[in-house]
């Protein structure tokens, strides 16, 4: 199995992660033992098997489609570093 | 060397539900920014995402209505990836386990009526709202959004042209419409369109490479986005140039699709079933329970108007383009048993107007007792078909009854054969030399005297017992 150092960068990246060197590294090797350690299921014959979909044998949990009052807009932008007329601002992005 | 466009749509359709999908904030539209927002919608750590029922059912309509195949187990995915209007770092959407794949859609091409395939329909949520700030460099967040369902609809790339995309279009917001479960306004952005192009020499049967349309919020913007594409694909190729995989933005302003350079990351949006949510089960009970609640759908309502009513395909493609439409015509072909008649009047002067206004039939004071009414007055002879689009104009606008607005205006026509014999008498004795001239062969001459009992009647005559009348008199003797 393994992982190159590149995939882990890329998928830190992903993430906005930024690692050391060292850290780097040393992630490499961990993550490169984990997939090890699951890969040992590819031994098994799953064709007949049905996927598990969910850890919690369970389906079907709705709530009926009914409005419920929000949280107050003071709650809502409690923690924004700036906010503006009841709108969050982040830095100018376009998409 | 002729080319063809290959196109793929991608729809987005935001769901009438009262509550957003997964938590009961409400979606209504135009709230101040930031208060139907909640912990879950926030994504707060320890809160926990519902799922509405009645956004599976609204799947289940759409997928029905579409002739698509609903799979008995659907799973909800996260699509992860970081933008400010994204609370959670991911969206809640689905990947390999959708509600439903397949089916299709039916648009009509000249006299021909095509299928457009479907790929899949899946349920998702939608992000919040940016604005950007014009001066300064900040853009604002409104989560409201955020949450509110959405169906997304993706075609095989099947369409041809952009006329046909605009048809596909038209069809789907029908059929939205038709069943109630979004209001299909482009312009509002309930209906939201990205789109797949990519041109080839007519007759290969290989794909060039496609590039994503976005930012088209009306069905013009479609239009005009996918032919200016088409223009620069076909110039690029011509040029021995090469067209680049990428993400266009229709500028509405320059009516050109311009690049959308710099966030050209490869998407790696690393789906995986979402552990917040457990599996959906349909059963054939329930999709049973929705087929029961489905309404004469679009395609099924044009071949029974064009049965029942004798109406040829096209008007009857433009009648049930909207259900309210549909339903006032057949309450007026109940009234007043002309249907020609009716989608005559329907497909000029009503349209006229509500294409005008924008609005639906149902949101005017136009109602199927007063617009037989004022068909019935012009089928009677009661007013002339000028007078009848001045009274019709005038209905429109204030729902005042046809007949009053006749009397009040004085817009009766004279029909009565009696007193127009006596002026065309009276006329034709005045003018021998017309006389002359028309026994003489010139026909034409009786477009004067046609004239004069106008002039006579203040133009209330009517022209066709006029012109019998006159062609009596002259040709006698
Ligand atoms: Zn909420």
């Amino acid at each position: 199995m393994g992982i190159s150092k590149e995939e882990v960068l890329h998928v830190a990246h992903l993430a906005r992660l930024e690692f050391s060197e060292e850290e780097v590294e040393l992630f490499t090797t961990q993550l490169a033992d984990i997939l090890d350690y699951v890969a040992q299921l590819n031994e098994l014959d799953t064709s007949k098997i049905e996927p598990t979909y969910h850890a919690v044998p369970m389906s079907n949990v709705f709530r009926k489609d009914e409005v419920k009052p929000s949280s107050p807009v003071e709650d809502v932008l409690a923690n924004a570093p700036e906010r503006e007329n009841g709108f969050f601002v982040v830095p100018k992005v376009i998409k | 060397m002729q080319f063809e466009a290959v196109i793929g749509l991608e729809v987005h359709a935001q769901l009438t539900t009262a509550s957003k999908i997964f938590c009961s904030c409400s979606t209504a539209f135009g709230a101040a920014p930031n208060t139907h927002v909640c912990e879950v919608c926030m994504a707060a750590p320890g809160t926990l995402p519902v799922l509405n029922k009645k956004v599976v059912d609204y799947a289940i309509k759409l997928a029905l209505a579409t002739n698509a195949t609903i799979h008995p187990v659907a799973v909800f995915a996260r699509k992860n990836y970081f933008y400010p209007d994204l609370p959670k770092g991911y969206q809640i959407s689905q990947y390999d386990l959708p509600i439903a794949t397949g089916g299709y859609i039916q648009i009509e091409v000249g006299s021909q009526t095509k299928r457009i395939r479907l790929v899949r329909i899946h349920m998702e949520e939608d992000a919040g709202k940016l604005i950007h700030d014009e001066h300064r460099p900040v853009s604002f967040v409104d989560f409201n959004r955020t949450g509110v369902p959405l169906l997304e609809i993706v075609s095989e790339p099947d369409i041809r042209s952009p006329e046909e995309a605009v048809a596909y279009l038209k069809k789907l917001r029908a059929i939205l419409r038709y069943l109630e479960i979004c209001d299909g306004n482009m312009e509002e952005g309930s209906l939201r369109c990205d789109a797949n192009i990519s041109i080839r020499p007519l007759g290969s049967k290989e794909l060039g490479t496609k590039v994503e349309l976005k930012n088209m919020n009306s069905f013009k913007h479609v239009q005009r986005a996918l032919e200016y594409e088409i223009r620069r694909q076909t110039a690029l190729y011509l040029d021995g140039k090469e067209i680049i995989q990428e993400t266009r933005l229709f500028d509405v302003e320059k009516g050109v699709t311009v690049s959308m350079r710099g966030k050209e990351e490869a998407h790696d949006y690393r789906y995986f079933p979402d552990p917040d949510l457990v599996p959906l089960k349909v059963d054939d009970q329930w999709v049973e329970d929705i087929r029961q609640t489905l309404p004469e759908l679009p395609d099924v309502k044009k071949e029974r108007f064009m049965k029942e009513y004798g109406l040829p395909a096209y008007d009857a493609e433009i009648i049930i383009s909207s259900r309210h439409l549909a339903e006032f015509f057949e309450a007026c072909v109940k009234i007043f048993p002309k249907p020609k008649i009716v989608s005559n009047w329907i497909m000029t002067e009503v349209l006229r107007e509500l294409n005008r206004e924008g609005k639906e039939i149902h949101e005017t004071k136009l109602t199927p007792e007063l617009f037989t009414e004022l068909l019935k007055l012009l089928e009677d002879n009661v007013i002339s078909s000028t007078a009848a689009k001045k009274v019709f104009s005038e209905v429109y606008k204030t729902g005042k009854r046809p007949a009053q607005i006749v009397e009040e205006q004085g817009l009766r026509q004279e029909s009565d054969e009696e007193t127009l014999r006596a002026i065309c008498q009276k006329l034709v004795k005045e003018h021998p030399k017309e006389v002359e001239k028309y026994r003489s062969g010139k026909k034409g001459v009786i477009g004067f005297f046609v004239g004069q009992v106008m002039r006579e009647t203040k133009g209330k005559a009517n022209p066709k017992v006029v012109n019998k009348l006159l062609t009596e008199l002259l040709e006698s003797e």
